[in-house]
């Protein structure tokens, strides 16, 4: 049984340790599950802040993960191509500046999740999570099918974007930037959580009539949740897209939106950590289970569904409750 | 584009509605009758469109096949139910959600497992294949006529069933106040998985009428899991009729969009252009539609209030 | 079965042996991504088994394999050659099946100076502008078969060609190879949904189009659907394809709806030499199935391999790449040569969709073009 702050800074601290041993050692590859390791939490940090805090059940976060990615699809090709992404009415030219992906992709993102979370946020419960998987169908449909950005081939880059001051094709440096972005989100989780607006939104998740009583709108509050969530789900694109140097319609799926919220309940519905324990376990399955059958999504399917029915509360609810007890 | 040819590609359109309606009608029951979301209800078309075909490839007979089909899918849909999907009636959608997530991983894994990487063969009985020439001289394959009208009549089976029955009183009682029915007496956990093998025999049946004339494959009850929830999502949850009309609506705005938005795109485009971005845009229009129902109706067209 | 287990016992076994290895090689080590699981794992297996089949003929200890399953993910696949080259540290990389996940490796790969060596996937953007020295591909460029299609058309007399395709970069590339060679008028145009299952709506269209022939390319589930949808629908206007969609390995699930159409490979199994003749019958010993097409460009994939690496050294990367250029072994489809883009030089055939007792499969019946490369060769400046 052991504290949740303690836990927090143990996977914190364990993340960096895992690095800089696989530094030391040259290990690169490491370093490199580490970095997906840290993207795919902030892509559930995002989710998180839907699911656990505003209690939407999202099955369409892919949209946004797939938004962000194409978002540093688009503008790096153009900037690698040398031709303009728009000359009338005004000039606008690609780029290979990180901050500035970042910035495009975060907006892109947050527009995408105010439109599907105003149409979508109209319902609740099981209507939510349809609509909200059915919208990211349709993104990744029209990826697919739509030409212009290389359809299912996706878009390759050839060099990772720069980043002012860091050589990012160093994988070191590369996880250095992730992490500082991974932990910028945990800290806005975690205020998000105790500002005003958190709360008001959790009491939100437990009594509409309530916040409504006090001169709160229960849709504003949902809406800015489902925003500020794909927003962060988006920036999680960019990176990983950058990760990969490459971004295609697959960052769209409905599988990867099932997955993302895979982590987020493995580590722990609501837990500002969970999310980056969920990523850590789910990579390191991924990893150990695909070299013992190819067969192994019925083991990774077993698992998942033994955390679901005997250890609610994910990893992180088990580790600081010290038990496993089916409720 | 002749009105003929117009006819013959609104028969296709509601030829695809009626077989959506099957997968889309259990799906509605169990999120109607115990509130819970099931991803996994894709994994059951498959089993039945796999036993169809284990069955067919051993016995020749399709009769036996569908009863496999039935049968095969009803079990595991039962089997499921008090395994696993029994412990989550209580819990929250997100922990439904997942929970059917991991079964869609299990069921998929396995069944290529058992039966290999490559797919199956399944083929339509002798006495329904060909065509035959409809009044206005459409050309119009016997099999999909078959499919048309089994899915109106088991259509109308279901309606009977939950409006006029014992069992169908006591669905509709578990839809409204599920305290309530156990108060009254019902055995309300061999309610639930009566309920749940229904929809997954539906499920089932589905996919061995339609495996025989696509490919019987792993993953291919995903794309119809998802095409379901939209007519859902148009129909409104627990609805049978909305199921129906949702179905129906989904697959003609599938098929007619995909053939008159190309020739439409023509007037304007080269050829190869019109068909590529009409192609393009006809893979979004079901989903604008599910959009466009849910400003008007945020409950779907037949449901009501969550 | 787990071929990892066969890649350690091989890197185990080459550990073993002091002996020098085979010809004045070094050892090589290969790192083989492909797909293993999921819809699509069959392909994936052919090209394994096919591949692993001609390494275990060879029987040598300077041959290293290390074989990863892309779940036909691209950001996968990346990551797995990220993790060969990076940790494995790998010779030459090879075994990818999607254009999709080719294309996002491949550039990769080559630009750290490994090798890539395609036994299925052949994008237009690799044949053309995009080339590269240390890029071979030993099984087709993608226009390739749907260019053949093109030309047995013009040579039956079609002249009014209906011709379909999914809406994705593949399925426009088809019809573009497929429009190139043969010339004629065109009834109709259709791309349909990546993946859609139901044909109605365009076979429809192609009754009334007025077509006399159709020319589809449809890879995978969607081919079977068409052509069991397409057989039964009673329209008679005569079918042409490339030969994924009638292949050994889905053949089966197609049945008598195949008989008879005709379709365009590099490879069929009765092609007449003796490494044909010897590897349709090993495979068959080995793993108790008829070879599929993508068996066969596995087989030679490696069979390419292992004849670079008796003459030269890996790490003489000139060497070897002259080595692999020279293309000096024994194909199952006979002659073969790489042409300056590093594609293949070959014949494709017509074949026809036969039955032989209980077993559907495919006889040749004619050459569709002779000695036949690429139009993106020209492109490319090697």
């Amino acid at each position: 049984m052991i504290s949740e702050k303690l836990l927090n800074g143990a996977l914190i601290a364990g993340l960096l340790l895992v690095v800089l041993h696989a530094h030391l050692t040259d290990a690169p590859f490491t370093i490199t599950l580490a970095t997906k390791v840290a993207i795919l939490a902030v892509a559930g940090v995002g989710l998180n802040i839907a699911l656990g805090l505003g209690g939407l059940v999202s099955l369409g976060h892919a949209a946004f993960f797939g938004i962000g990615g194409y978002a540093m699809g688009i503008l790096a090709s153009h900037a690698q191509s040398y031709v303009p992404l728009m000359q009338s009415p005004v000039l606008i030219e690609g780029t290979k500046s990180m901050p500035v992906i970042w910035l495009v992709a975060l907006l892109a993102s947050a527009l995408a999740a105010l439109l599907i979370g105003a149409l979508s946020l109209r319902t609740s419960g099981v209507y939510f999570i349809m609509i909200t998987l059915a919208f990211a169908q349709m993104f990744y449909y029209f990826a697919i099918s739509w030409p212009a950005y290389g359809g299912e081939d996706g878009l390759s880059i050839y060099v990772r974007n720069g980043f002012p001051g860091l050589n990012t094709l160093d994988p070191i440096q590369y996880f250095l930037v992730c992490f500082g972005v991974l932990v910028l989100a945990l800290l806005v989780s975690f205020r998000l959580r105790t500002s005003p607006f958190g709360l008001a939104l959790n009491a939100a998740r437990q009594s509409t009539a309530r916040v409504q009583a006090i001169g709160q709108n229960p849709f504003r509050l949902r809406l800015t949740a489902f925003v500020i969530s794909g927003a962060i789900t988006g920036l999680a694109g960019a990176l990983f897209a950058d990760l990969n140097r490459f971004v295609s319609p697959t960052m769209f799926s409905w599988q990867t939106s099932g997955e993302i919220m895979v982590f987020v309940i493995l580590g722990g519905v609501g837990r500002v950590m969970g999310p980056l324990a969920g990523a850590a376990l789910f990579i390191l399955l991924e990893h150990l289970l695909g070299g013992v059958s190819d067969y192994w999504h019925i083991y990774l399917g077993a698992l998942l569904l033994g955390v679901v029915l005997f250890a609610r509360g994910g990893l992180v609810g088990v580790l600081t409750e010290g038990r496993s007890g089916d409720d | 584009m002749t009105l003929l040819l117009f006819l013959e590609q609104v028969l296709n359109g509601l030829q695809s509605g009626v077989m959506l309606f099957l997968t889309a009608a259990g799906l509605t029951l169990v999120f109607g009758v115990m509130g819970l979301i099931n991803l996994a209800h894709g994994s059951l078309y498959m089993i039945g469109a796999f036993a169809a075909a284990a069955i067919a490839a051993a016995t020749g007979s399709f009769t036996l096949a569908i009863i496999a089909a039935l049968t095969a899918a009803a079990a595991a849909g039962a089997l499921v139910e008090m395994v696993v999907i029994r412990r989550l009636y209580t819990r929250d959608h997100l922990d439904q959600v997942l929970a059917t997530f991991a079964l869609i991983l299990i069921f998929s894994e396995a069944t290529r497992w058992v039966f290999g990487s490559f797919p199956l063969y399944l083929d339509i009985p002798d006495a329904l294949s060909g065509s035959v020439r409809l009044p206005g001289g459409i050309e119009y394959p016997r099999y999909r006529l078959a499919l048309i009208a089994v899915g109106l009549t088991l259509a109308a089976g279901l309606f009977f069933l939950i409006s006029r029955t014992r069992l169908g009183i006591q669905i509709r009682a578990g839809e409204s106040d599920r305290e309530m029915i156990a108060a009254l007496g019902v055995n309300i956990s061999k309610l639930y998985t009566l309920v749940f093998a229904l929809g997954a025999a539906l499920a089932g049946f589905a996919g061995a009428l339609v495996g025989a004339i696509q490919s019987v494959q792993v993953g291919m009850g995903e794309p119809v899991l998802i095409l379901a929830f939209v007519v859902i999502v148009i129909g409104g949850i627990g609805s049978i009729k909305g199921a129906l009309v949702g179905a129906v609506l989904v697959g003609l705005t599938d098929t007619l969009g995909g053939v008159l938005l190309p020739e439409a795109l023509r007037l304007f485009m080269a050829p190869s252009d019109a068909a590529a971005v009409g192609s393009a845009l006809a893979s979004m229009l079901i989903y604008l539609l599910m959009a466009v129902v849910l400003i008007w109706r945020p409950h779907g067209l037949y449901g009501m209030r969550a | 079965m787990n071929f990892k287990s066969i890649g350690a016992a091989l890197a185990l076994a080459a550990l073993c042996t002091s002996a020098g290895a085979d010809g004045h090689g070094g050892k090589v080590k290969v790192g083989m991504i492909t797909t293993l699981s999921g819809g699509g794992a069959g392909l994936g297996i052919d090209v394994r088994d096919g591949f692993m089949l001609a390494v275990k003929q060879a029987n040598t200890d300077a041959l290293e394999v290390v074989i990863e399953d892309d779940q036909r993910k691209p950001e996968i696949a990346v990551q797995l050659a990220d993790k060969m080259i990076q940790s494995e540290k790998v010779d030459v990389l090879t075994g990818i099946i999607w254009s999709n996940l080719a294309m996002a490796v491949v550039p990769a790969a080559t630009a750290q100076g490994k090798f890539y060596l395609s036994p299925n996937a052949g994008p237009s953007a690799l044949a053309g502008k995009g080339c590269h020295p240390n890029y071979f591909n030993v099984a087709w460029q993608n226009d390739n078969l749907h260019e053949a299609a093109g030309a047995y058309a013009k040579s039956e007399g079609f002249k009014n060609s209906f011709i379909l395709a999914p809406n994705y970069p593949a399925g426009q590339d088809a019809l573009t190879g497929y429009k190139r060679q043969y010339g004629g008028a065109l009834a109709g145009e259709v791309f349909t949904q990546l993946g859609q299952t139901d044909y109605a709506a365009e076979i429809a269209q192609i009754r009334a189009s007025g077509a006399d022939s159709v020319f589809f390319f449809l890879p995978g589930g969607m081919g079977i659907s068409f052509l069991k949808q397409y057989a039964d629908s009673g329209v008679e206007i005569p079918v042409i394809g490339p030969a994924f969609s009638f292949d050994q390995g889905i053949l089966q699930a197609v049945g008598d709806a195949a008989l008879g159409v005709k379709n365009t490979s590099q490879w069929n199994k009765d092609i007449d030499n003796p490494t044909n003749a010897a590897f349709v019958e090993s495979f068959q010993a080995e793993y108790g199935r008829l070879p599929s097409l993508y068996a066969s460009q596995g087989f030679d994939t490696a069979n390419l391999l292992l004849s670079a690496m008796a003459k030269a050294d890996v790490k003489d990367a000139d060497a070897f790449r002259a080595a692999l250029k020279a293309a000096e072994f024994d194909s199952t489809r006979g002659d073969f040569a790489f042409g300056d883009n590093h594609h293949p030089i070959q014949d494709i055939y017509v074949r026809e969709v036969i039955q032989e007792g209980d077993v559907f499969t495919n006889k040749i019946i004619g050459t569709a073009l002779s000695a036949h490369s690429d139009v993106y060769a020209a492109d490319c400046n090697m």
